[in-house]
C-alpha cells in the first residue's frame, strides 16, 4: 500500500486518479447508503425485546454507529497523514489531512448529534457527561481545533507542521474512547454506554449497520478525494502543470464549464 | 510575522494542554471517584450529605410505585447488596422499568431516602427483536414461564445483564 | 396512504428519527455541495490569473 502511495506521492500524478476516483466512489457510496437505509427501515422489527426494548428510534443505530466509527477511522487517517507529513515531508500527505479533517469533523458531530436524538427517548436525555460522549465532544473540538491551527498560520508548510502535530498528539483520544466503556459491572458505573458486541444483534439490524458504514466510508473517500483535488488545484495555481490542466480541461467539454471555457477561447483568440 | 507564528504555535500547545487536562478528567470520570455512588457505599456512609450526586443500580421488582400525585414515583435501587429508596418527581424514561438499570442523580433526605432530580435508563447492547430475545432467555433460565410482549420475569432480566 | 403515515411516524418517534436522519444527510449533500461549487470558484480564479498571464508573458504583441 506504501509503496502504491509512493508511487503517487506527487500531487501531479494524485490529481487525475483522484478525479478518475472521485465519481465512481459517489456513486458506490450514494447506492450503498440507499441501500442500508431501505433495509434499515423495511427489514428490521419495529421494536427490540428482552432487557434492552426500544421502540422505532433505535433505528439511529444505523447512522449513529456508523457516524461514531468514522470519526475515529478517519481520525487515525488524519493522524497518519500527519505522521508520514511529518517524518517524510511530503507534500501530498499534508494535503491529505487537510482533505480528511472537514469530513471527519462531520461525522464526530453526527455521532454527537444522532446520539442526543437517540438519548433522549431511550435513556431519558439528550446530554450526559458520560465518559464516552465527553471523550467524543473532545474528539470533534480536537477536529476543530485542527482546521483553527491550520487556518491561522498564513505559512502553509508551518501550518501544515503544526496541525500535524496536534493530530498527532490528539491521537491519545481514540483509546480514550475506545475504552471509555470499559466498565466491569455496568450497575456499578454512571456511565450509560455499555460494551457491545457484534454477535448481540440481530443479523437484519447488523446488515444495514454494517452496509451503511461501508456507504460513509466511500463516501469520506470520495469527499476527501474531491477536498484534495481543490487544495492541489489552490497550492499548486502557480505551477506549470496546473495551468496547462486548467487549459486542457477547459477544452475537454462542459463539466468544467465557466472559468475553463472561458480562458480556452481567450487564449486562442491571444495566440490566433 | 515570526512572533505571530510563535504566539500561533504556541496557541496550538495550549490546546494539546486543554487536551491532556481533559483526558485526566476523564480517567478521573471513568473511575466515577467524584460522582457515582453504589447502593452499598450509601450505606457504608461514603456519599456526600450536602451535594449532589449519583446513585445507580438496577430497579428492584414490585417496588415502583407512583404516588397520589400521579407524577411522583418511589422505587428502590439495588447493587445486589443493598438497596436505596429513590423518589423522584417527573416522567420516566421510556426504558425505565422494573429490573431494568438506572442512574439517578440528586441528594439524599435526612429520611435516608434519595430524592432524585434526573433519572436515566440504561440498556445492554443486545439488539434482538422480541421474539429472539424472548427464546434465547428462555434457555438460559432454563423454563422460565415468559409472559407476553416486553415485559420479561425478573430471572431472565438478570441474566445476560 | 395509512402505510406512509405509519411509515413516516416511526410509532410516535418521528421527531427523532427524522431529526437524526434529517441532520446527517443534509450535511453530507450539503458538504458535496460545498465541495463541487469550491471546485467550480477555484478553476475560475486559476483560470482568471492564468488568463492575465498569458496577456503578459508574450511581449510586444498586446497592449
Amino acid at each position: 500500500m506504501k509503496i502504491n502511495w509512493f508511487k503517487y506521492a506527487a500531487p501531479t500524478a494524485f490529481y487525475p486518479l483522484a478525479g478518475r476516483l472521485v465519481p465512481v466512489l459517489a456513486v458506490a457510496a450514494a447506492a450503498l447508503v440507499l441501500f442500508a437505509l431501505y433495509w434499515g427501515f423495511f427489514e428490521t422489527p419495529e421494536r427490540l425485546g428482552g432487557t434492552n426494548p426500544q421502540k422505532e428510534y433505535y433505528r439511529i443505530i444505523f447512522i449513529h454507529v456508523p457516524a461514531a466509527w468514522m470519526s475515529m477511522w478517519l481520525y487515525l487517517v488524519l493522524a497518519a497523514w500527519s505522521a508520514v507529513g511529518l517524518v517524510f515531508n511530503t507534500r501530498l500527505s499534508f494535503m491529505m489531512t487537510n482533505a480528511v479533517a472537514p469530513t471527519g469533523a462531520i461525522f464526530t458531530f453526527l455521532a454527537l448529534w444522532t446520539g442526543a436524538f437517540w438519548g433522549r427517548p431511550s435513556w431519558g436525555t439528550y446530554w450526559d457527561w458520560d465518559p464516552r460522549l465527553t471523550s467524543e465532544l473532545i474528539l470533534f473540538f480536537l477536529y476543530i481545533g485542527f482546521m483553527a491551527l491550520h487556518s491561522a498560520i498564513d505559512d502553509s508548510r508551518r501550518a501544515d507542521r503544526a496541525a500535524a502535530l496536534l493530530a498527532i498528539v490528539g491521537l491519545v483520544m481514540l483509546p480514550i474512547i475506545y475504552w471509555s466503556i470499559n466498565c466491569p459491572d455496568p450497575n456499578n458505573c454512571a456511565a450509560l454506554h455499555q460494551r457491545s458486541s457484534l454477535t448481540d444483534i440481530e443479523s437484519n439490524i447488523l446488515t444495514a449497520m454494517l452496509v451503511m458504514t461501508l456507504g460513509f466510508w466511500l463516501y469520506s473517500f470520495a469527499a476527501a478525494f474531491a477536498r484534495l483535488r481543490n487544495i492541489i488545484l489552490l497550492r499548486e495555481q502557480d505551477s506549470a502543470w496546473v495551468r496547462t490542466m486548467v487549459d486542457a480541461a477547459g477544452a475537454g467539454g462542459p463539466a468544467n464549464a465557466g472559468g475553463g471555457d472561458a480562458l480556452d477561447a481567450n487564449r486562442r483568440g491571444v495566440s490566433a | 510575522m515570526k512572533a505571530r507564528q510563535k504566539r500561533l504555535i504556541f496557541v496550538g500547545v495550549a490546546v494539546i494542554g486543554v487536551g491532556i487536562a481533559a483526558t485526566l478528567a476523564l480517567s478521573a470520570l471513568n473511575s466515577n471517584i467524584a460522582y457515582f455512588f453504589s447502593p452499598s457505599q450509601v450505606h457504608a456512609g461514603e456519599h456526600p450529605t450536602d451535594a449532589v450526586f449519583r446513585v445507580g443500580g438496577l430497579v428492584v421488582e414490585d417496588t415502583l410505585k407512583r404516588q397520589e400525585d400521579g407524577l411522583t414515583v418511589r422505587f428502590d435501587v439495588t447493587d445486589n447488596a443493598r438497596t436505596v429508596p429513590v423518589s423522584y418527581t417527573g416522567i420516566l424514561p421510556d426504558l425505565f422499568g422494573e429490573g431494568q438499570g438506572v442512574v439517578a442523580k440528586g441528594r439524599i433526605g435526612t429520611d435516608g431516602v434519595f430524592y432524585a432530580d434526573q433519572v436515566l435508563a440504561k440498556h445492554d447492547e443486545s439488539y434482538m427483536p422480541p421474539e429472539v430475545e424472548d427464546t434465547l432467555q428462555t434457555a438460559h433460565a432454563e423454563g422460565v414461564v415468559e409472559t407476553a410482549g416486553q415485559s420479561m420475569p425478573a430471572a431472565g432480566r438478570t441474566v445476560t445483564q | 396512504m395509512q402505510g406512509l403515515i405509519d411509515f413516516l411516524s416511526q410509532g410516535g418517534y418521528a421527531f427523532y428519527v427524522w431529526s437524526a436522519f434529517g441532520m446527517t444527510f443534509a450535511l453530507l449533500i450539503a458538504e458535496a455541495l460545498v465541495l463541487r461549487r469550491s471546485r467550480r470558484t477555484i478553476l475560475q480564479r486559476v483560470g482568471r490569473l492564468a488568463r492575465l498571464r498569458m496577456q503578459n508573458v508574450p511581449p510586444g504583441e498586446h497592449r
